[in-house]
């Protein structure tokens, strides 16, 4: 399988004001990964995300998700392949109910309405919130509103699921859904986040990245646990290996 | 605070409109129409009438009890916009002196009367606007009016404001909280602040706005807004319209007060 590889090659990008934000980016995700990205605020996590799908272009260098390149061009076909799950879930529902929230991407996609229904239908009830369908996102609360935004993604079926601090603003249950949740998508997974501890639990594999370089990748357990290494990046070790926390 | 009260009010409308009771229940084309019917019917009477309208305070009447809504709530909300109907009417008893009807011995002129009619137009056409949006959701009328072949980008445009006011008003009443709690007394509530803040929400919403469009890309957007089709009319929805519409005839059609009024005379 592979079609749901992340290939960065040499990925620079430059905001038009000037600000490098990456400068020199590789890495390669393979089918069935999930990868978090640590760093400091400002460090490029975010651009990092904005590119996997094409919505910012590299400067230079290559970027492939499966056999497609990233051009102008194949743009639309990797939006298919790639769903990203915004930070704040009030601009990723933007339709007047949680069900036509969901039904936008499906429709997009040019489905038949039995299909598409069949998907919102199937996409809402991965996430159990079924019965929310009708209500407007206003009504729902933040942990609602959070999972509802992995359904309009999921009912597009990617291939690569990409979200940019999905634990931020969570009761500790609904982040612990979530958790729940992830570890059952059989997705490749992209998960740019200050939450260590999420990280720990939904990922394998962990990039750190700072002033637009990666400076470490490895396995989870390898990175999370190299104390001088998350203190330079602003980060510190995650809560739950942290000892003696309590005295 | 007066801007979160506000706030609410219009949270409190939206929640109504979310309710489930027989005219909760009725298609949205059926409502929309229906008031639209009603409107039409009530503003074609000519300009003395006061008798013929009276019966058409039976709709909003049959509405708020059938449709479980709060009376003084609606009718809070038509008092505040009553100030335009005041203005548009207030001259007519000035110019227009001669008299035209006998009120138990004490001449009315017909600038009274006209008046009086103008009020009672405005406060029946507002009721039964105001009536449609507290018992159909807001998705539901543009959906109505969608198919009803109402252009697609004034309903586009008409759901991303019922679906970003919230979260707009939620951020200038963070602002605005801000700003209150560091402000002490006078100082900080002048205009200069105030103007500030309206830029600051402004270039927000454009941020906003650019989010919201990468959002929406990044789900294939191209152009066109779909929606899956529901709602579909049933036998209810065309005994509704047909009832209104033979109401809305005979009240038209015949003075049912003055015919009463007649009755009631010669009897005693």
């Amino acid at each position: 399988m592979s079609h749901h590889i992340i290939d960065f090659k040499d990925v620079v990008f430059q905001y038009p004001d000037g600000t490098k934000a990456l400068k020199g980016v590789s890495f390669r995700i393979t089918h069935g990964e999930s990868v978090g990205i640590v760093g400091a605020n400002g460090a490029g996590k975010s651009t990092l995300l904005l590119q996997v799908n094409g919505y910012l272009l590299p400067s230079s260098g290559l970027i492939s998700i499966g056999d497609l390149e990233l051009t102008k061009k194949t743009r639309q076909e990797i939006r298919r392949k790639v769903g990203v799950v915004f930070q704040n879930p009030d601009d990723q529902l933007f339709m007047p109910t949680v069900y036509d929230d969901v039904a936008f991407g499906p429709l997009n996609l040019g489905m038949s309405t039995e299909k598409v229904t069949d998907r919102v239908n199937f996409a809402l009830q991965t996430i159990g919130c079924l019965d929310l369908a009708s209500k407007p996102p206003h009504h729902l609360s933040g942990g609602q509103k959070r999972a509802v935004s992995i359904a309009t993604v999921l009912a597009m079926e990617p291939d690569i699921l990409a979200m940019d601090e999905p634990s931020s603003n969570l009761d500790p249950k609904s982040r612990r859904d979530l958790i729940g949740l992830l570890n059952e998508f059989k997705h490749t997974k992209i998960i740019a986040s200050h939450d260590l501890d999420f990280i720990l639990e939904v990922c394998e594999r962990c990039l750190v990245i700072k002033n637009g370089l990666i400076v470490a990748d490895g396995t989870v357990s390898e990175i999370l646990t190299n104390q001088s290494l998350l203190e330079e990046n602003n980060l510190e070790l995650p809560l739950s290996l942290q000892k003696n926390r309590m005295r | 605070m007066d801007f979160d009260k506000e706030y609410f009010n219009l949270g409190f409308l939206d929640t109504l409109s979310y309710k489930d009771t027989v005219i909760h229940r009725l298609d949205p084309r059926t409502k929309v129409i229906a008031t639209f019917a009603l409107i039409i019917t009530v503003v074609s009477f000519p300009k003395y009438e006061i008798t013929g309208l009276i019966p058409f305070f039976l709709f909003p009447a049959m509405i708020f009890s059938l449709g479980d809504i709060p009376v003084w709530f609606i009718l809070k909300k038509v008092m505040v916009v009553s100030v335009f109907a005041v203005f548009i009417g207030i001259f007519n008893p000035l110019f227009d002196t001669h008299v035209r009807l006998d009120l138990f011995g004490i001449p009315v002129s017909g600038g009274w009367v006209s008046f009086f009619s103008i009020l009672m137009k405005f406060f029946l056409t507002m009721c039964s606007a105001l009536l449609l949006i507290s018992t159909t959701s807001f998705p539901g009328i543009c959906h109505a009016l969608q198919k009803l072949r109402i252009p697609e980008i004034f309903i586009s445009q008409l759901l991303f404001l019922y679906r970003y006011i919230f979260v707009l008003v939620e951020e200038t009443l963070r602002m605005v909280r801000a700003r209150d709690l560091r402000s002490f007394g006078k100082k900080g509530r002048g205009i200069s602040i105030f103007v500030n803040l309206i830029g600051t929400l402004f270039i927000r919403t454009i941020e906003r706005a650019d989010r919201i469009y990468h959002a929406m890309l990044s789900r294939g957007f191209s152009g066109t807004i779909y929606y899956v089709k529901r709602d579909r009319l049933r036998k209810a929805d065309f005994v509704c319209l047909f009832l209104t519409g033979m109401v809305l005839i005979l009240f038209r059609t015949y003075d049912l007060v003055s015919f009463i009024g007649k009755q009631t005379e010669r009897i005693f």
